[in-house]
């Protein structure tokens, strides 16, 4: 769908030439929701702008939908543009028009005619959740309904990637989840491709399928959501999986888990986008005469399953303990004994 | 009571006065909207990060803008003598005074046009550019609606500066109030006739203010 190939910006300044984004590679595939995450001033701002050539790209090449975007004339690159959608971080919404004008707006730019956009409008209104609010100026709503607009809008012309320059980043956390859910919502009903940036770890938890970590205008790891979060390599990556994952508590907890529960053993088990064997819990308790007590978890949904990990205490006899641990080995769920060593 | 107070002034001068007045200012307010739009959105497109980023372009039009905002209004009257007379046929009365007024006042208004214009949202034109607009769809749909209420504030400005401009035309006998309170009251030493035509000048000032606010925040959206 997407393919970049050593795709790079250099910024020229007075004193020295920044390369925002550096010999960058990624392929993106139809259907997908896929997120860049990075720092401010990792490029991911700059690397999206370059997608619909809001920036120009010093070097490198771009197809989208089997179309080379980097070789195309300006006309060209205009009637490319109308078939990719763009959302940004400030709505940016025609203040002087209505919601229904703002969403008529591109449909306006394509030369669709009065009926048709009326008749479009009137569905996007409807698929955003802004029904009844078509008469409304964008000063009048919340900046949820604002950004519903600006998704409204982004699909009049029925683009084939939606581009989300970090389209939640201004709402609070309630609204974020809310536009999040029509953006998948969305992916789920027309198969839209959507490239979005971020620097929310929560976001790419919540609705992302594959992710790439941006740092100084480089990809440094890249890949399924569940297999970077549950094995960051690089640094970078760690810290961002610890914005949803972190747990600051947890070495407070095993040191007192090692003073407070000396009977029995302390394992930990890795539950890694479990479908089947969320209740593992319950399902040893019944099958082995142990007791189970959980000490200290953390378990959040990903787009693939639960990913976490659960600090628990076996009591019991020591050989039945030990079946349990084996038994646990057969599941897909990792465990790790004596977590303090 | 009103011939008591002002007993010099003749009700049918004063109508043919304001008339004239009013013609100038409403016929110059409208040419020097479109003057001066032109010239400020060149001021603004031709600008550093404009759609038509030009520095020569951009050099010209501020030079052109600077220079005649720099003539003091009774001069350039005069100087624009062979040009009126070139366009309108006469360089006396009212049509005569036109020329000057438009040419004096659009400079004055490009320069609001463009503040008006520099207020835009950066984000929305870029919005549109992402959308696939011609540059055409950028000016009329975006820049022109967007920046409508500065637009309105300005032309309002523009247009109180233009009625006392048609005063000082006077010296060409453009005629209007301004023309009539130096030649028939002050000369005559009719003061009566003085302020009367102040109150009228005063008054269309306020008209015009007011239709301007008005106007202005009723496009306002924000």
């Amino acid at each position: 769908m997407i393919s970049i190939k050593n795709l790079t910006k250099v910024f020229h300044t007075k004193d020295q030439d920044v390369r925002a984004v550096d010999e960058l590679n990624l392929s993106i595939g139809k259907g997908e929701i896929y997120g860049v995450i990075g720092y401010s001033g990792a490029g991911k701002s700059t690397f999206i702008r370059l997608l619909n050539r809001l920036e120009e790209p010093s070097s490198g090449e771009i197809e989208l939908n089997n179309q080379d975007l980097t070789g195309l004339k300006k006309n060209e690159l205009r009637l490319a543009r109308q078939e990719i959608g763009m959302i940004f971080q400030h709505f940016n919404l025609l203040w002087s028009r209505t919601v229904f004008d703002n969403i008529a707006f591109p449909l306006e730019i394509a030369g669709a005619s009065k009926k048709t956009r009326e008749e479009r409008v009137n569905e996007l209104i409807e698929l955003v959740g802004l029904s009844g609010r078509g008469n409304s100026y964008p000063s009048q709503l919340s900046g949820g309904q604002k950004q519903r607009v600006g998704i409204a809008r982004a699909l009049a012309n029925n683009p084939k990637v939606l581009l989300c320059d970090e389209a939640t980043s201004a709402l609070d956390p309630e609204t974020t989840d809310s536009i999040l859910d029509l953006l998948v919502d969305i992916n789920e009903k027309l198969g839209l491709t959507i490239v979005l940036i971020t620097h929310e770890m929560h976001v790419i938890r919540k609705i992302c399928h594959r992710v790439a970590v941006m740092e100084k205008g480089k990809v440094v790891e890249e890949g399924d959501v569940l297999d970077v979060f549950l094995h960051p390599k690089e640094k970078v990556t760690k810290r961002f999986v610890d914005q949803v994952m972190g747990d600051p508590d947890r070495e407070e907890s095993l040191h007192l888990i090692q003073e407070n529960y000396q009977s029995g053993e302390v394992i930990q088990l890795h539950f890694v986008g479990e479908n089947t064997n969320q209740a593992l819990i319950s399902d040893l308790s019944r099958k082995f005469n142990v007791d189970i007590n959980i000490l200290h978890g953390k378990i959040t949904q990903t787009q693939k399953g639960a990913y976490g990990t659960m600090l628990v205490q076996l009591v019991g006899d020591k050989l039945v303990v030990n079946q349990a641990i084996d038994y646990i080995r057969t599941t897909s769920v990792e465990v790790e004994v004596d977590p303090n060593a | 009571m009103l011939e008591e107070l002002f007993p010099n002034v003749k009700v049918e001068d004063m109508i043919e006065a304001t008339n004239e007045t009013l013609y100038m200012t409403s016929v110059s307010v409208a040419g020097t909207f479109i003057l001066g739009l032109l010239l400020g959105l060149l001021l603004y497109l031709s600008g550093p990060g404009g759609l038509w980023d030009n520095k020569l372009l951009n050099w010209v039009t501020a030079s052109v803008v600077n220079v005649f905002r720099a003539i003091p209004f009774i001069i350039l009257i005069l100087l624009l003598f062979p040009f009126t007379d070139f366009l309108m046929g006469t360089i006396r009365g009212p049509g005569a005074a036109l020329p000057a007024l438009i040419i004096g006042g659009a400079p004055f208004y490009a320069r609001l046009v463009e503040i008006a214009l520099k207020e835009v949202d950066k984000g929305v034109i870029e919005a549109a550019k992402a959308m696939g607009s011609k540059y055409r769809t950028i000016i009329f749909k975006v820049l022109l609606p967007e920046s409508m209420p500065a637009l309105i504030s300005g032309i309002t400005v523009t247009a109180i500066a233009l009625i006392s401009y048609t005063a000082v035309a006077g010296v060409i006998g453009a005629g209007g109030l301004g023309d009539f309170a130096y030649f028939y009251g002050f000369q005559r030493r009719d003061f009566d006739v003085v302020a009367f035509c102040t109150i009228l000048i005063v008054i269309i000032v306020f008209i015009f203010q007011f239709i301007g606010d008005f106007v202005s925040r009723k496009l306002d959206k924000r």
